[in-house]
């Protein structure tokens, strides 16, 4: 018998991995300086961060200096956001993002809507690709922005942020990705690609919540949105979280030395879950990529004739832990933006369950999904108003 | 968010199914809103006998579903058209603030089932 609860939500957060957790410990107490300080106490600090900083920027190919830490990816993103929108407002006020954007670009780039920018969304296909021709077609002179994910939290498709930022540069505009989902799973040299400034989370990759980074090309302009003291070269303002930094390096450089291994492994087990389910459950569209351009971990059905978070609970009560698109799941009446933005019915975005699988997850724990999700979906059908058999396919 | 009552609801509803020839059937909201609720009503000498429930929806939607169908077996017409949400709400505990509007689709719907019988019975 598999042992329960079986977490199956790691695009929401993963567990802090021990190597990180052994690393922080002594941050919290004997090595608790402020990295600010000019004591001993505090150089301590700052050698700490300074290696952390260090270790991270080796892995996305930037210098030391071109990496800030943050809170967090919605502190990156709404920095990216804010800060070049502020900076560059002289040029144009003009900003291109992808429809699919995590909430702390949707939400920030509405705010900027009210103080005068004009936001234009580019177009995603049904597997959530971003349509590079419409993309050349609507950037402009007075483009200053253009922001796109480098993969997305719900669906898992991996956008070409190599081609984005070659077409954003084309008109001399700035390139932002958030790679929330992406770092620490995919390759990422940020000279490579282009990209002008990246946000990245810790607590994705096994290692603390609370931190983050945002990655700015030297020589950008970008204005602070949290304003102080002298940390991060006087651009972020605030008490360096030195545990939460350190935890933040360990996870990455763990990540990114096991990363081929976990990517074939989570991978099979998606591939597993994502086979039994199309076999075994009817009446079931899978969204995002149908084949290439999956995040590994991301496996995201939609049911249909049912609604989501009665799905989503029917699985907890079973210990299996899940998320959903739908609006009852949101707290909002809207169901998931990104499920509409790929052209899906509200119907069918209302019934949608994203399962994000982890390195510690098993085939054991698929199977027994697969078993637990076919008993829940056959229940709540039952209970459905919609569900009618007669004259229905198979697969929509 | 859920209080045990409403797990439990959820997790063993009452009145789920639909009643053939029904003397009053009331259906309301729609897929967009992601709940739709089916109520079916026996119901003899303007007394409700037997009452089942499809719903299209949340674990609010379907727990307030099967307490509002127990909640109306057994009362007179009249008394069901009074039948409130927030008494629905009551007898499962509470709900969180989101889902109150999941527990008006319970009175609509056996509003609009009584509705149903009682233009049948005028026709």
């Amino acid at each position: 018998m598999v042992k329960t609860p079986i977490y199956f939500d790691h695009a929401a957060t993963t567990p802090l991995c021990e190597e990180a957790f052994d690393k922080m410990k002594p941050y919290f107490t004997e090595n608790f300086g402020n990295a600010n300080s000019q004591h001993c106490f505090g150089r301590e600090a700052v050698k700490a961060v300074d290696e952390a900083r260090d270790t991270i920027a080796s892995i996305i190919n930037c210098k030391p200096g071109e990496l800030y830490f943050t809170s967090g990816g919605t502190e990156s993103d709404n920095w990216a956001l804010r800060g070049i929108a502020s900076a560059h407002k002289d040029k144009g006020k003009h900003i291109i993002i992808s429809p699919i954007e995590h909430a702390a670009m949707i939400t920030t780039a509405k705010e900027l809507a009210k103080d005068g920018f004009e936001i234009e969304f580019m177009k995603v296909d049904e597997e959530g690709f971003v349509d590079l021709e419409h993309l050349k077609s609507i950037i402009r002179d007075d483009t200053i922005l253009v922001a796109c994910m480098m993969a997305n939290n719900e669906v898992g498709t991996i956008e070409p942020i190599k081609e984005i930022a070659e077409i954003a540069h084309s008109k001399n505009a700035v390139m932002f990705t958030d790679a929330v989902q992406a770092a620490g799973v995919l390759k990422i040299d940020v000279k490579a690609l282009g990209v002008d400034l990246m946000s990245m989370s810790s607590h994705k990759i096994y290692g603390p919540k609370g931190v983050g980074a945002l990655y700015i090309r030297t020589g950008l302009k970008i204005d602070s949105i949290i304003t102080g003291g002298h940390q991060e070269r006087t651009k972020r303002g605030g008490t360096t979280n030195v545990p939460g930094v350190v935890g933040f390096a360990k996870a990455f450089e763990i990540a990114a030395r096991d990363m081929d291994k976990n990517f074939e492994y989570v991978s099979s087990l998606r591939d597993r879950f994502i086979n039994k389910v199309l076999a075994e459950v009817p009446f079931v569209k899978l969204n995002g990529p149908r084949k290439e351009g999956r995040l590994p971990a991301n496996a995201d059905f939609s049911f249909r004739y049912i609604e989501g978070e009665s799905i989503l609970f029917s699985l907890d009560l079973a210990g299996i832990a899940v998320s959903s698109g739908s609006a009852c799941s949101s707290g909002s009446l809207e169901p998931s933006h990104v499920l509409l933005a790929l052209g899906l019915p509200e119907g069918l975005a209302h019934g949608s369950i994203r399962f994000s699988f982890g390195k510690r997850n098993t085939a054991e724990e698929i199977d027994y999904a697969v078993e637990v999700l076919k008993q829940a979906v056959d229940r709540l059908r039952k209970m459905s108003p919609l569900f009618k058999v007669e004259g229905e396919t198979k697969n929509v | 968010m859920y209080n045990e009552k409403v797990m439990e609801t959820f997790k063993n509803p009452k009145n789920v199914g639909e009643i053939e020839n029904p003397d009053g059937i009331g259906t309301v909201g729609n897929e967009v809103c992601g709940d739709i609720m089916q109520i079916t009503l026996r119901i003899e000498n303007d007394v409700i006998t037997d009452a089942k429930f499809k719903t299209f929806g949340c674990a609010a939607a379907i727990a307030t579903s099967s307490t509002a169908t127990e909640m109306v077996k057994g009362m007179t017409v009249e008394e069901a058209l009074k039948l409130t949400n927030k008494r629905v709400i009551d007898a499962l505990g509470g709900l969180p603030a989101q889902k109150l509007h999941c527990s008006v689709l319970a009175e609509e719907a056996i509003k609009a089932a009584i509705e149903d019988y009682q233009s049948k019975k005028h026709a």
